[in-house]
């Protein structure tokens, strides 16, 4: 992948940021004594991260090839099922029937098999049903896992 | 030679039975691309809540064993190396199969792997007492600078950037900070109600190290892996036995190498394989050969990787400093049962202790005879399609970080945190430092808390903190490893400008 000064500045921002917030938090909170660890932590912390900024600006942070527009266009609809499984579906349709419909979609997201063959399909469904038997017996009889139920389970 | 009195523990049927699941799950987990040692650890985790400390030991120390090996089989049979670990092993491995001598390349492969793990787990029995001994002088200031040890050496040898690593160790610090304070009882970086009891490490464990790969596999689409399928005809074990002792050579160079890369934290198998192979290609007297199918490339590269996973144990057993990412993780499936490594771990549970490291000798000579008997089995579960493995593990990791507690909040933590690594990992990032700054956090700051306590009693922070043989000793340790690192980062940039 073509090396890119702004992919790598993005993440030195954010993590510059983020540095910020907590040495400002670990001199401002209190109780004082509370903090002690932390405001060491966060020196340290802030060090480094405005080294990786100065770095990224200019132009010096090479590793890592960053994400190219085909790779975020690749992962968003299976990001979008993931985030909709965890923070909605899991608690308003029940976790089982969740993760089965997650299951089924993940796979039929990625599955190169065309959309118009009706046996992948099937075999989409069936692996599943197949997988989410195992999940189900594994954690909800053997390790009786007490999971939200929802509208259904 | 008070392990001998503990192996009794191991063949108990409940201890044995997870010895041999964890086993034959290793191998073919190890098997299947993508899943790495580390992550098929971090996901067994939450299953060995219902299961007695030692027996949940025994079922990670086998799947970390046995993925480590079964790593060999898709990197001979299909070229992709099932872990980092095991990339010099499909250099000669895959050529091998090629010339029909697949089924030869497997049971080297596993040969080798058993006889350097072996080594490598007597190495473990043996010095892991002797440092114990010598680690019951340390007090919490010496702690305090073990722990950051741990994390500057992690951070600055596993990366490949030197800045990211050590700023991934802050970060890690940093995380295992959120929650309410021990002591004072205050409320520390709770951004999210989710954060109140803090970040559980098994979550997280899980979240950086598996849903970075689910994201990794998503990233590449709807993509048709063509993997081609290799016929392998049947080979008589004798004569593979007969090959091994050929490769003698090749075999101590990779075991030798394997142990003392072990014994240095922060330094992996991936090293180990590649060390070996490169130093039994200059030893040997075939160079020619090595790259063309020749067995002394399989047998230096197997008998390193084995050879280093008892070894990685040690800093992790005796000092708390684990050796490798994925005793990281084993870390963290100590402290979920309540067992603090380090010096006191042989006095306080010695059943523990020795009943794992003995399961793991075991466990060397269970995964060389269902290695050879399952490799088949498991290079045809190597070719699950990528879309099947990356909603599999994404559910399992859902599952595994939410049985932890039966809470929401750790899935929230453990998909916050998969996400970003994944993002920061693109940008030359890494989890392994991140891990051990969470894991070894809480260690390095009640340490500190002590030992502030301590020497604002007598002589003064700097005093206790800055002086004295071990501290000074410790210290040095730490610079030597971030001005270590700080030199190779330079060094591979004036090559890089020079190229």
């Amino acid at each position: 992948m073509q090396y890119s000064r702004l992919q790598h500045l993005i993440p030195a921002i954010a993590v510059l940021a983020l540095s910020v917030v907590v040495l400002w938090i670990s001199y401002t909170q209190q109780p004082a004594e509370a903090f002690l660890f932390p405001r060491l932590i966060a020196i340290f912390l802030a060090g480094f991260a405005v080294w990786n900024f100065i770095r990224a600006l200019l132009g010096l942070s090479r590793i890592g090839g960053g994400l190219s527009k085909q790779e975020v266009l690749n992962i968003l609809p299976g990001l979008v099922v993931m985030l909709v499984y965890a923070f909605w579906a899991s608690k308003a349709l029940g976790f089982y029937v969740a993760s089965t419909i997650t299951f089924f979609l993940v796979y039929t997201l990625y599955d190169p098999s065309a959309l118009t063959d009706g046996k992948a399909w099937l075999r989409r469904l069936f692996i599943s049903l197949a997988f989410m038997a195992v999940i189900y017996a594994l954690f909800a009889i053997l390790l009786k896992v007490q999971t939200p139920r929802g509208l259904f389970f | 030679m008070e392990f001998l009195s503990y192996f009794g523990g191991v063949f108990e049927p409940t201890a044995f039975l997870l010895l041999l699941g964890g086993t034959i799950g290793g191998l073919i987990l190890g098997a299947t691309p993508g899943l790495s040692p580390t992550m098929a650890v971090a996901l067994l985790i939450p299953f060995t809540f219902q299961l007695q400390p030692v027996q949940g030991l025994i079922l990670l120390g086998a799947a970390y064993t046995s993925t480590v090996a079964g790593g060999a089989v898709s990197a001979i049979l299909l070229r992709i190396p099932g872990a980092p670990a095991n990339i010099a092993t499909a250099l000669d491995g895959n050529e091998m199969a090629r010339n029909g001598e697949g089924a030869r390349a497997l049971h080297l492969s596993f040969l080798s792997s058993g006889i350097g793990g072996v080594i490598g787990v007597l190495l473990l029995i043996f010095m892991t007492p002797i440092l114990a001994r010598w680690a019951l002088a340390f007090g919490p200031s010496h702690l305090f600078w073990l722990a950051i040890l741990g994390v500057t050496v992690i951070g600055s040898l596993d990366s490949k950037s030197f800045v990211k690593g050590l700023l991934s160790g802050c970060l890690g610090l940093w995380l295992s900070m959120i929650g309410y304070d021990d002591i004072q009882g205050a409320q520390r970086f709770i951004f999210h109600s989710s954060l109140t009891g803090g970040i559980n490490i098994i979550a997280a464990l899980i979240g950086l190290f598996a849903i970075p790969q689910v994201l990794d596999m998503m990233s590449k689409g709807r993509q048709k892996r063509s993997i081609e399928r290799i016929e392998v005809p049947r080979q008589p074990f004798g004569s593979s036995i007969r090959e091994l002792f050929r490769s003698f050579r090749a075999l101590s160079i990779g075991t030798v190498t394997g142990s003392i890369i072990g014994l240095i934290p922060g330094v992996g198998g991936q090293i180990a394989g590649l060390v070996a192979y490169d130093q039994a290609k200059k030893f040997s007297p075939d160079r020619d050969k090595f790259g063309t199918g020749h067995a002394e490339g399989v047998v230096a590269a197997e008998s390193a990787n084995n050879a280093m996973v008892g070894p990685s144990l040690v800093p992790l057993l005796t000092l708390s400093i684990p050796g490798s990412p994925t005793a990281a993780v084993l870390l963290g499936g100590l402290l979920i049962h309540g067992i603090f490594p380090g010096s006191d771990l042989f006095d306080n549970y010695p059943e523990v202790a020795w009943t794992f490291i003995n399961s793991m000798l075991v466990g060397q000579i269970l995964m060389v005879i269902f290695g050879i008997w399952t490799a088949a089995w498991a290079a045809r579960i190597a070719r699950v399609p990528v879309p099947i493995m990356a909603a599999a593990v994404l559910i399992l990791a859902i599952y595994g970080s939410y049985s932890v507690q039966q809470n929401m909040g750790d899935v929230y933590v453990m998909l916050t945190l998969g996400i970003g690594m994944f993002i920061l990992e693109k940008f030359g990032f890494s989890a392994a430092p991140l891990v051990l700054g969470l894991i070894l956090g809480p260690i390095a700051e009640a340490n500190f808390i002590q030992g502030s306590m301590i020497a604002n009693a007598i002589d003064g922070p700097f005093a206790y903190f800055m002086t004295g043989p071990l501290n000074l000793f410790l210290i040095a340790l730490v610079i030597l490893s971030v001005g270590y690192s700080f030199l190779m980062t330079m060094r591979d940039r004036k090559r890089q400008e020079q190229v």
